[in-house]
């Protein structure tokens, strides 16, 4: 690794998250950085509790972005986890990232239960009977994350081929993310209505398989090339211009296929060319002439950057031109919008404080603004600023942007429908009166 | 450490307020510099009663207290040499009061600087202390090392603006000195002499700030000289013209060019120097007044041209350049040795001069970028520690330019410190009588030599 030659010059600690909240060096890119150096240099034990200093980044990239070196921490303390694998691999990770994520059918088995308890209503009785405080405070806080599930995994509602709304202009394909199939299925449903309005036909191949993210963020970069490889064959059998995925941290996976495969003779050709067609949707969508939509939606809205997103692809100011294309809505910017909400995947369950603590700078940030919406086109922020809403009992409902567009269109049909029945209605009345 | 005297430390600060583990104590072994030493444990107070309970602790069993914010510092000055407690006061975080009346902040120790201004610019009010570090850095070690900036040139160093400090002395007690007062001479000026201490005296806890009225309006512009040599004489034309400029900065053509590496931002990479100019002021018209006579004087001393930042995007990202110009330089080479030197301004261009004399000599390279304004500069040299041959000529050209600084009639550094780093070249900058006087000052203070021990004077 040559990414080791920190400076220590200590830019990093004043835009990372752990840091500002832990307040010790131990919690900074730039202590991980020294631990991950002394380590492999041999200075410092591989010790288990070096290596969950790397778990304790939330990986938001912050501060590969202002290191003036160029060194990345955050992909360091990745790579670590990487490192700890090789040395003691932990069996319960080939289970969950090799035999679970990567199997969407399995994956939908095992959340059956959240829907079942969805459905059968048992929330509103939880709710109802007060139920959820005997819950342990974690498990009380990882219930509210939820969205309201869907009945049905999006995966298996969805046709393999969505035909675009009078001619074809583009032939996309659609990487479906597992979170937002399995949680946010109305989102994505959502993000193909507005592909299809713009004159896109698009692809969704069913087999796709988890972008790789969880097993990399766990040290297994080989599971995550499985599924890679996997992810690229289905996209070029597809034959599409583009593969457009709703999810931050899928988009900024995808994106990475070509890095995570270079090494790969058979394959660093292909995921390279993969990966330069990934487009987030925000992206795609404002990189083509996108119709403006004739409904309003009227709010006050707000808009958090994924880490994901925006250090992660660049991503960040086609989501706010998306939403400002919208009339009546009301942008207004979140101060720190770019700082990490404290999810990063699994920190609520794993970092339990220090994510909380997190989530409520950027709740803090998100009351000053008053918006009625908070808009993200990620699952893991949304879930998150769900959480922190609830705590924080704000009235502020947590969207993907897409789904604000998607509204607006739809506003569009109805208004039309509205119109058209006004004039129905006024040319029956004309002829009863001729009559 | 001893088990028995981490268990009284955890008793005093609670067990989340110390640290002990092997991974611990690493990331406590260096600041903002290439020395390195662990303390036997770290230690996160809350209050100025824990520090000064940590104090008599560690006063009893001679421990070493070696007091540290966030580890920014250019002299190995909160390295922990000896082991023993590192004392770090980053959760002491909070900004107790800002009183707009009398503009004054009291804070504790461990507000980051950047935190302190935004808070005070959302009232009106202004702190103008702005070293690089001003976001990793905290207002007790800009404190304790007397931290500078390029507004100083205008507004003063950090001790400028220190009204009144809490100090847990040596032995353990509380030290109250200064008040809101802005006129205070009543006995010997204390927080003067805790300023600049790089703890060594006692333990900045809590600090009572002046404030002023924060400037209305500011422009920003970057001008483009050909030559070194006529941008360092530009330095002393506009000072002499009776133009107070906010900053002044210079930078050199391999600063220039590691600054576009790092930041891609459309810096000339044809010239051999840039000198970034501030005016600001409350008065819009004279601002602008200002800075186009620093203009016309640029460009009759040999500007290529004058860029006016066009907005508040622009100039912020000209001085977040500039802010990272230091660390940025690492680019360059596997090692940088960065000075502080200082030297009366009408002895600015010289000094750039002979610079550069030296790097020709011996044949390694200084890159030459500083506050230029007030004649403190920061030649760093860059090198390969690995080569012994380097590392040799890196020590004689660093003494070369303190002797270069001193003969000047300058001194070893304006605003980073002596720390450990430039200890060796203290007698040659102070003389034997002013030495004394300091190290009995020291012995005074803190007889048992606890505090920051084989800091800041020779042996």
């Amino acid at each position: 690794m040559d990414d080791l030659n920190c400076i220590r010059c200590g830019l990093c600690l004043a835009v990372c998250p752990t840091y500002r909240e832990i307040l010790s060096e131990t919690a900074s890119p730039r202590g991980r950085a020294a631990l991950a150096r002394k380590g492999l240099e041999g200075e410092l034990e591989l010790s288990p509790n070096l290596f969950e200093q790397m778990y304790a980044c939330f990986d938001c990239l912050a501060c590969n972005d202002i290191c003036p070196v160029g060194i990345r921490p955050a992909d360091l303390a990745v790579e670590m986890r990487a490192v700890q694998e090789q040395l003691r691999p932990a069996a319960w990770k080939k289970t969950l990232f090799g035999g679970l994520i990567p199997k969407p059918r399995r994956m939908e088995f095992a959340t059956l239960p959240l829907r079942l308890y969805e459905k059968l209503g048992l929330r509103r009785l939880v709710y109802a009977l007060g139920l959820r405080n005997l819950l342990p405070r974690q498990l009380r806080d990882m219930e509210s994350m939820l969205p309201h599930l869907p009945q049905r995994p999006l995966r298996q509602a969805l046709p393999e081929i969505t035909e675009a709304n009078g001619k074809t202009r583009y032939r996309v394909g659609f990487f479906l993310g597992c979170a937002q199939s399995l949680l946010f299925a109305e989102e994505s449903a959502a993000t193909l209505r507005v592909l299809a309005r713009n004159g896109c036909t698009v692809v969704t191949p069913k087999a796709t398989v988890c972008c790789g993210m969880p097993a990399l963020g766990y040290g297994r970069s080989d599971l995550a090339q499985e599924q890679a490889r996997h992810n690229i064959e289905l996209f070029e059998r597809a034959q599409v211009e583009v593969n457009v995925t709703d999810c931050a941290t899928c988009g900024s996976t995808l994106k990475d296929y070509g890095h995570l495969l270079a090494d790969d003779n058979k394959w660093a050709a292909r995921a390279a060319a993969f990966s330069s067609r990934v487009r987030d949707v925000s992206e795609f969508l404002m990189s083509i002439p996108l119709e403006k939509p004739q409904g309003r939606v009227e709010a006050r809205v707000t808009y958090h950057d994924p880490c994901h997103l925006r250090r992660g692809q660049g991503v960040w100011q086609q989501p706010r031109a998306l939403l400002q294309m919208i009339d009546g809505l009301e942008f207004v910017e979140l101060p720190e919008a770019d700082w990490c909400c404290g999810s990063a995947g699994s920190q609520l369950i794993t970092h339990y404080e220090t994510s909380l603590k997190v989530l409520k700078r950027k709740t803090d940030n998100l009351a000053s603004t008053q918006a009625d919406y908070i808009a993200s086109g990620c699952p893991g922020c949304q879930m998150q600023l769900n959480l922190g809403v609830r705590r924080q009992g704000l009235d502020v409902q947590v969207v993907h942007p897409i789904a604000l567009l998607d509204r607006a269109y739809r506003q569009e049909s109805e208004v039309s429908r509205l119109r058209r029945n006004q004039e129905i209605s006024h040319s029956t009345a004309k002829r009863k009166n001729d009559g | 450490m001893d088990k028995n005297i981490l268990a009284q430390l955890e008793k005093i600060t609670g067990k989340d307020g110390v640290l002990s583990t092997p991974e611990d104590l690493a990331v406590y072994s260096y600041d903002g510099t290439f020395a390195e030493h662990r303390p036997d444990a770290v230690v996160l107070p809350r209050t100025t009663g824990q520090v000064s309970q940590i104090v008599r602790l560690a006063a009893r069993e001679r421990i070493p207290v070696v007091t540290r914010g966030m580890g920014s510092g250019l002299a190995a000055a909160s390295v922990p040499f000896q082991g023993g407690i590192a004392l770090t006061m980053t959760r002491m975080n909070r900004i107790l009061e800002i009183d707009e009346a009398n503009a004054a902040a009291h804070v504790e120790a461990g507000v980051v600087t950047a935190d302190l201004q935004a808070a005070v610019e959302k009232l009106g009010l202004f702190y103008p202390p702005d070293p690089a570090s001003i976001r990793h850095s905290t207002i007790g070690g800009n404190i304790a090392c007397n931290a500078g900036g390029p507004r100083c040139l205008k507004y003063g160093v950090t001790g400028d603006y220190v009204l009144g400090l809490t100090v847990v002395l040596a032995d353990g007690r509380i030290l109250h000195t200064g008040g809101k007062c802005i006129k205070d001479v009543v006995g010997y000026d204390l927080k003067a002499l805790f300023t600049g201490s790089e703890g060594t005296l006692g333990v900045i806890t809590e600090a009572l700030l002046r404030l002023t009225a924060r400037p209305e309006f500011a422009r920003t512009a970057l001008v483009e000289f050909p030559s070194v040599e006529d941008a360092s004489q530009t330095v002393n034309t506009i000072l002499r013209a009776g133009v107070v400029p906010a900053a002044l900065e210079l930078m050199d053509e391999t600063a220039i060019a590691c600054i576009e590496a790092a930041m891609h931002l459309g810096l000339p990479l044809d010239v051999e120097a840039i000198l970034l100019i501030e005016t600001d002021g409350s008065d819009e018209a004279a601002v602008l007044r200002e800075m186009e006579a620093v203009a016309e004087i640029c460009r009759a001393r040999g500007a290529r041209q004058v860029k006016v930042a066009a907005d508040e995007t622009e100039r912020a990202s000209l001085w977040r350049a500039r802010r990272s110009l230091s660390p940025s330089l690492a680019r360059k080479a596997p090692n940088k040795l960065g000075e502080d030197i200082t030297v009366p301004r009408s002895a600015i261009a010289e000094t750039v001069r002979r610079l550069k004399a030296i790097s020709a000599k011996r044949g390694l390279p200084i890159v030459i970028y500083g506050h230029a304004g007030d004649g403190n500069l920061h030649p760093t040299l860059l090198f390969d520690k690995r080569d012994p041959g380097q590392w040799a000529k890196v020590e004689q050209m660093a003494a070369e330019e303190f002797a270069l600084a001193l003969e000047l009639g300058g001194t070893l550094s304006g605003e980073h410190g002596v720390g450990t780093l430039k200890r060796p070249y203290m007698a040659q900058a102070l003389g034997p009588v002013s030495i004394e006087i300091q190290k009995r000052i020291k012995a005074a203070l803190d007889p048992l030599n606890i505090l920051n021990p084989g800091k800041v004077f020779p042996d």
